[in-house]
């Protein structure tokens, strides 16, 4: 399987990724050899075989529901760009 | 044309937990914006989330009370997509392997039509923060109070074909979900929010047509009203020719119509893949059997038992159970007056009234179930009448206070003396010959409906006090005593 230019600019979109026009052909080559080896390894034949969610061979440890995390507003806020009344401030995000 | 119309929903349910899904911050509604954020919520470098028990157990509940199949073994997945409110960039949630299979609950419209929904499946899931727009300098303001609380999405078949059956369906979600507390059901809070899934398709075929999803909608009304109006919409789109876009529209409940959000032509491609940062969550049927021992009287156990034990109408046993707070105070009410049929007028009328035009919930009613059940009792023996009854209950509910102790006060206290009401009786007999002469004129059969005229003006004599039956009794023997 290969990708096209406008497959990768689609990605990057998606990932809100900025990328360099000039290096658009180089990563078309590298995702799409990628994605030849994951054709490659499609042919394995997995049938009667669980597909894997998480390579360890564990389960979700569980917590208890009790609340152990206070308010650290002050601290957490500190590397925010800008915050007003409590509230991280961003770009306006609706017409 | 018939068209006939077809509706999934998509519920949001809060989980009424007292941390996050995945950290140990609070859930609190209400706090100071970002209070209750901490570093995993606020998805900081080196942070990993651990799963809260309290959310998995309250899912597995809602599972074993819509007859569904549990997932013994579920995964988190991450769905991608960004918005100022989501700081992972991702959202936790299920898709392949969710905590809650195929199940089902029965419905049935306030028209007594039944359904049976199907449950595509339910899932565990965060929800995001909240943006507010108001303006901040050109800048919009984030509170990520919210940003990890559990949800459950429980997401239905397409089976219902009204908007009646949605809202019937929905009701019933928010009836089970607050008898299992798992939510406290609260929609002006958002702690249940509603998307519809609505196509039209003309009447017989089998293939659906297009739908478009409406999202967000916080109650029962609006839902009849958004799909309603949204129904109309494709209706008059096809039929002038149209063809009904798949896409996202937004209710507004002021201008009561849908407008579209974003069309899924360039809709978010979500890239779900298993979350790393969480192992598949694994329970057995211990686990699950001990939970299925703490479920409480779902919605249709107590309807049924209403019916049987209170021996109430099954359109009374369905409302006094649909909402598991109102069933609870109908019960208490029951015990303290020990008259099933008066309790379930009083909590369904009076009470009701109350409640909607202060726009209270029955958790919070200023009238208690022991206050209300003491009203019930003096009317039941006779103290008071019904309609003094009601305003005794307009004090209870302004000023607080006991029935007896408001009948005192008042002096409302029914006059069953039969030598007094006589007396007036006698009064209003000797001032009304007009009324006498047609009553003496009319059928003997017909005399009953004329009683009316007479019964007012005793009532207004005694203000209202005199004893209703003893009344009816002295009248018909005094008014057909002057026919012979």
């Amino acid at each position: 399987m290969s990708l096209d230019r406008s497959d990768v600019e689609r990605i990057a979109h998606l990932a809100r990724l900025q990328i360099d026009e000039s290096d658009i052909p180089a990563y078309t080559e590298n995702l799409s050899n990628i994605l030849n080896l994951i054709d490659q390894m499609q042919q394995t034949d997995t049938s009667g075989v669980a597909p894997l969610a998480n390579p360890l061979d564990a389960v979700q440890r569980l917590r208890a529901d009790t609340v152990t995390e206070t308010n650290q507003r002050e601290a957490l806020q500190k590397a925010a760009p800008a915050v007003e009344d409590g509230l991280f401030l961003v770009p306006k995000v609706i017409e | 044309m018939e068209w006939e119309v077809v509706i999934g929903l998509e519920i949001h349910v809060q989980l009424s937990t007292t941390t996050k899904i995945f950290s140990g911050a609070s859930t609190a509604f209400g706090a100071e914006p970002n209070t209750q954020a901490c570093a995993v919520d606020l998805a900081l470098p080196g942070t990993l989330p651990v799963f809260n028990e309290n959310a998995l157990r309250m899912a597995v509940m809602f599972g074993l009370a819509v007859n569904a199949e549990i997932g013994k073994r579920s995964v988190f997945e991450r769905k991608n997509y960004f918005y100022p409110d989501l700081p992972k960039g991702y959202q936790t949630t299920q898709l392949a392997e969710p905590i809650v299979g195929p199940g089902f609950v029965d419905i049935e419209t306030e028209e007594g039509v039944q359904r049976r929904v199907r449950l595509h499946h339910a899932h565990l899931e965060e929800d995001a923060g909240k943006s507010l727009h108001e303006d901040f300098h050109g800048m919009s303001g984030i509170d990520l109070n919210r940003a990890g609380t559990p949800l459950v999405e429980i997401v239905s078949e397409p089976d219902m074909r009204s908007s009646k059956e949605a809202a019937a369906y929905a009701r019933k979600i928010h009836a089970i979900v607050t008898t299992l507390g798992i939510c406290d059901g609260n929609m002006a809070e958002g702690s249940m929010r509603c998307d519809c899934n609505v196509s039209v398709r003309p009447k017989g075929q089998e293939e659906y047509g297009t739908r478009t999803e409406l999202k967000n909608i916080n109650s029962f009304r609006f839902i009849e009203r958004a799909i309603d109006t949204e129904v109309a919409r494709q209706i008059d789109l096809i039929e002038d020719g149209g063809t009904v876009l798949q896409e996202t529209r937004l209710y507004d409940p002021d201008k009561n119509q849908t407008r579209s959000m974003r069309s899924k032509e360039d809709a978010n491609d979500y890239r779900y893949f298993p979350c790393p940062d969480l192992l598949p969550v694994v329970i057995d049927d211990s686990y699950i059997e001990a939970i299925r021992e703490t479920l409480p009287e779902l919605p249709d156990a107590r309807r049924a038992r209403f019916i049987e034990e209170y021996k109430l109408s099954d359109y009374d046993a369905g409302v006094l159970s649909g909402y598991s707070a109102q069933a609870d105070y109908y019960e208490a009410v029951v015990k303290a007056c020990g008259d099933t049929k008066l309790a379930a007028n009083w909590v369904m009328g009076e009470l009701a009234k109350y409640l909607n035009q202060n726009d209270t919930d029955i958790k919070q009613s200023p009238v208690s179930a022991d206050q209300l059940g003491g009203l019930l009792e003096r009317i039941k023996d006779d103290t008071i009448s019904g309609n003094i009854a009601k305003k005794v209950f307009e004090t209870m509910w302004t000023d607080g206070g006991s029935a007896d102790e408001i009948i005192e006060a008042k002096g409302l206290k029914q006059v069953t003396d039969t030598g007094a009401i006589e007396k007036i009786v006698d009064d209003v007999i000797a001032n009304a010959d007009k009324q006498v002469e047609q009553y003496k004129a009319a059928e003997p059969e017909k005399r009953g409906k004329m009683l009316g005229f007479f019964m007012g003006q005793v009532m207004k004599a005694t203000g209202g006090k005199a004893n209703p039956g003893a009344v009816t009794g002295i009248l018909k023997k005094k008014l057909d005593a002057l026919c012979d």
